[in-house]
């Protein structure tokens, strides 16, 4: 192969064999390694590493791998394009005085010693900014369900709140192991050793790379925990790294699943029925099996899969194939689920009442603000179209994915095949792209089917774009009302009520599980504002199932922030007072008023020029406070975004480079879905099909973004998502600011034109 | 019928359909995956390569329309040891996240600078247009170009 660089077909074989074995590293498989020390005996799960290791590697705990090339790190979390591998890397090396260059990073395998506590730790009914005794015992208690399920589980901004210790402690683990090992050898004290740069170094100058202490040091005992550095000590965290991602990511060498190649494999594309969950009556494929190079129609749960020898031959033949579609099996258009929608804002929908302060109904007297909002279903549209491989031969199944789940990869592995879950090996490749959407087993469930009818064979299956957007869990459709009164400037009562369905119902329950209770997804974004209303109620309803939902970037906050937000910005005009000191008033939460000050201050916000407006909006989600304002102007070619800004709150920046990134990430993929995301349904069907008419925001119409960073809340905070709610109801406040027209629906571009 | 024509610098005969697209000859033909599949009807941008130079989406190009000419992927503009000067702006200001898109984003941009070495920020904006990113990094992409623009001497 012509491959410069990285692998070509050639080092796949040798890839393979590797990984049928083991893992991405290594020569030859054989027992070695253990659980040791520390980690030992605070862990109930085996360390996954042992005995899938090459000669002469040695793993020191779950994260830390030393063999003659050096040190691997495992970061096992979903790589999506959030940097939690060059993050969580950098946790361990820290500890283990190793710069980030120096150190291999890879997802590793699928395990429950990977799961994930805090995930579900904001579950708990207080809100982030309540870090009372009784809220904090709650939430380490949501720690003991995840444990107990053992989800290693990328989302919901939790990776570094559930790292930050963990693997800490791992670093700082395998440090003192390598320094007893060295202590050893040379006969002194570990109190004589000092390490640096990936060697022990000791007196009189004599310096041990880790690599040649790493067996001494996979049977060292520690008799206590090691002690975590002072964070005055810390040489990578709090500073930005070059993440160790970036240069294979410019010079296409990084690896995809959709990259993957294997001698012999083959390609594969499905296609099922476009009315999500609808049966399949009958096909004819009569074209696509006569067309040179398809290998075998394969039948699907509601469709098909085409095997072929490229994936466009793939493609191709589905696109020739003549399907008979069954009706879906939810309201067939986008008129009849927006009125399923106001049928379930009433008593008999409620899923909870959130939060409930004063007395609402008796405070919502005399002249009382009421309006109603909305917002579209979304697809995730990641730039990677849905993919995944599988391979099953000799009584073994291996599933190549980029997936947030990996433990539910073998676990559905092993209920397809029929193998034993330690018959099913995991690989979990970088994603182009996650947003949530690859929290679901939709394509490797068709990957595996696709392997068992092709037995011996490994198979790519690759959705077309087209499938991809049709066939997506999208971000739920929402409404909201908002009934509220004002007085003496402030908010005398604030009485929300919002539905949408359900993503943990339509989710978890396509995983096989139900979670009891109410859905606090469905009133994320707007039950836990720091706001302090003297009325304040906050109502969720839960319409009933229809098309599949899922996790969207931010969840419920991506709809709640837009709905809250754009009235409490009604109500300040309404009080005859500027929306940002309006919104500073009655903020209780100091860290959260603090981002809004910053936000002031980075725009100069009193201080707009002559023919632009400004719109500030402010959500707190995943424990975050951000404030955002976003400036607009009129043009001969329409509304044009002129700057946009955003202060937030992590309460620890580890990579502030990258926090930045996230940021601005987060707030284009808002503006994409303020300005133009739309999913429509007809005859049961989406009607968008393709970026053409699912448009994201392009670069021209990217407003330039600044970003500053605050710590000032008391807990450390993972930043994926909340750069995102405050953006849209930024963007429509700017347009009121503009042109006096309050814009309650999304996207806008329904209502104005941007330039 | 076999086509010949030139990737990377290297010489390759393909015996595979005159109307299938350079895209998918490149990855699923030829192994260089560092081309990328986004939407398939060239609104995307992911699959930019170079043929003779200029930037054109290989989704949308017949293999046969190839024959002869010189394709640029993003293999062979540069490697992780000797990149090209826009993939070394692309690393410093870490303009990647997901970095899918980035092959496409980094063609597109060399080609624009080989053909304007100094391009003021609505050309960028114009010859940037057709590639998209879901991960949101359009402003350290301005920021790479006229950084890729001063490493190559345009400016």
């Amino acid at each position: 192969m012509m491959r410069p660089s990285g692998w070509g077909a050639c080092d796949m074989g040798r890839k393979m064999k590797i990984a049928r074995r083991a893992f991405l590293f290594g020569a030859v498989a054989v027992a070695g390694g253990a659980a040791f020390g520390w980690w030992k005996y605070t862990t109930p799960y085996d360390n996954p590493l042992s005995g899938i290791l090459a000669r002469e590697a040695r793993t020191l705990n779950p994260y830390v791998i030393i063999d003659r090339d050096g040190v691997t790190i495992i970061a096992p979390r979903a790589e999506m394009g959030q940097g939690i591998h060059t993050t969580l890397a950098a946790l361990v090396a820290e500890e283990m005085d190793l710069r980030l260059d120096q150190v291999r990073v890879i997802h590793g395998p699928a395990s429950h010693a990977y799961f994930n506590a805090a995930v579900l730790r904001e579950g708990v009914p207080f809100a982030p900014t309540d870090q009372g005794w009784m809220a904090e015992t709650m939430r380490d208690a949501m720690g003991v369900p995840a444990k107990f399920l053992g989800f290693q589980i990328t989302g919901g901004s939790s990776s570094i709140p559930d790292a930050f210790d963990k693997m800490r402690m791992a670093g700082a683990a395998a440090r003192a192991m390598i320094l007893q090992a060295a202590a050893t050898r040379l006969g002194v004290s570990v109190g004589e050793l000092t390490t640096e740069n990936g060697e022990v170094v000791a007196p009189l100058g004599t310096r041990i790379p880790y690599a040649d202490l790493a067996i001494d040091a996979g049977s060292v005992e520690l008799a206590e925990a090691p002690v975590l550095k002072a964070v005055s000590d810390w040489k990578l965290l709090g500073r930005t790294q070059v993440r160790v991602d970036m240069v294979p990511k410019v010079t296409g060498t990084a690896q995809y699943t959709i990259d993957l190649r294997l001698p012999g494999m083959l390609f594969a594309t499905a296609r099922t029925n476009p009315r999500q969950g609808g049966v399949m009556n009958g096909f004819d494929a009569t074209a696509a099996e006569g067309m040179a190079g398809v290998k075998k129609i394969v039948p699907l749960p509601g469709g098909v899969a085409v095997v072929a020898t490229n994936s466009w031959l793939a493609i191709q033949a589905a696109d020739a194939i003549v399907f008979d579609w069954g009706v879906a099996p939810y309201p067939a258009s986008s008129a009849e689920l927006s009125a399923q929608l106001d049928t379930a804002m009433s008593a008999d929908f409620v899923d909870a009442v959130q939060r409930d302060e004063g007395d609402v109904d008796a405070a919502l007297t005399g002249e009382v603000f009421e309006a109603r909002y909305a917002v579209p279903y979304l697809a995730h549209a990641t730039m990677e179209p849905m993919n995944a491989a599988a391979w099953l031969a000799d009584g073994k199944l291996t599933v190549w994915s980029g997936n947030q789940l990996p433990t539910q990869v073998r676990t559905v592995g092993a209920e397809l095949t029929g193998l034993p879950p330690e018959a099913v090996t995991v690989e979990t490749l970088l994603m182009g792209g996650g947003f949530g959407r690859r929290a679901e087993m939709d394509v490797i469930k068709q990957a595996i089917t696709v392997a068992m009818a092709m037995e011996g064979t490994p198979v790519l299956l690759t959705w077309s774009r087209e499938e991809d957007m049709t066939h997506d869990a999208y971000r739920p459709a929402a409404k909201a009302m908002v009934r509220a009164s004002v007085a003496d400037g402030v908010i005398s009562a604030f009485d929300f009520h919002t539905v949408a369905t359900s993503v943990v119902e339509s989710q978890v329950g396509r995983l096989g599980y139900s979670v009891p209770g109410p859905d606090s997804t469905i009133v994320q974004g707007a039950w836990e504002q720091p706001y302090g209303f003297a009325n304040y109620r906050v109502t969720g309803y839960r319409a009933p199932a229809a098309v599949p939902v899922g996790s969207w970037r931010s969840v419920g906050a991506s709809q709640n922030a837009f709905f809250h937000e754009t009235a409490v910005d009604e109500l300040a005009h309404l009080a005859g007072v500027d929306p940002l000191a309006f919104r500073l008033a009655q903020l209780t939460d100091g860290p959260s008023r603090k981002v809004l000050e910053a936000v002031a201050e980075m725009c100069d916000w009193g201080r707009v020029p002559a023919g632009r407006a400004r719109g500030v909006a402010f959500c707190l989600s995943f424990g975050v406070p951000v404030a955002e304002v976003i400036e607009v102007m009129d043009t001969p070619d329409g509304l044009r975004m002129t700057g946009a800004w955003a202060a937030v709150d992590v309460g620890r920046a580890l990579d502030p480079g990258n926090i930045e990134a996230q940021v601005q990430g987060a707030m284009v993929y808002g503006l994409s879905a303020a300005l133009r995301g739309e999913i429509t349904f007809a005859d049961g069907m989406a009607e968008q099909a393709n970026f053409w008419d699912f448009e994201p925001l392009r670069l021209p119409q990217c407003p330039p973004i600044t970003v500053r960073i605050l710590e000032n809340q008391p807990v450390l905070r993972g930043i994926g998502e909340p750069g995102l709610p405050p953006v849209a109801p930024a963007l429509g406040n700017a347009i009121f600011a503009l042109t006096g027209q309050r814009l309650r629906e999304l996207p806008f571009a329904k209502a104005v034109t941007f330039a | 019928m076999p086509i010949s024509f030139s990737v990377n610098g290297v010489e390759r005969t393909v015996d595979l359909p005159d109307d299938m697209p350079l895209l998918w000859v490149l990855r699923d033909g030829l192994n260089l995956t560092g081309t990328k599949f986004g939407c398939g009807v060239a609104a995307c941008g992911a699959c930019t390569v170079h043929v003779d130079g200029v930037a054109v989406r290989s989704c949308q190009t017949a293999v046969a329309d190839v024959a002869g000419l010189n394709v640029t992927t993003i293999e062979g503009l540069g490697t992780p040891d000797a990149m090209h000067a826009v993939q070394a702006a692309w690393a410093a200001a870490q303009v990647a996240q997901c970095g899918y898109c980035q092959s496409g984003q980094i063609m597109q941009a060399a080609s624009l600078l080989a053909a304007n070495p100094a391009p003021t920020d609505a050309e960028i904006d114009e010859a940037m247009a057709g590639n998209l990113c879901r991960c949101g990094t359009y402003p350290r992409i301005r920021a790479a170009v006229h950084d890729a623009a001063k490493r190559l001497g345009g400016v």
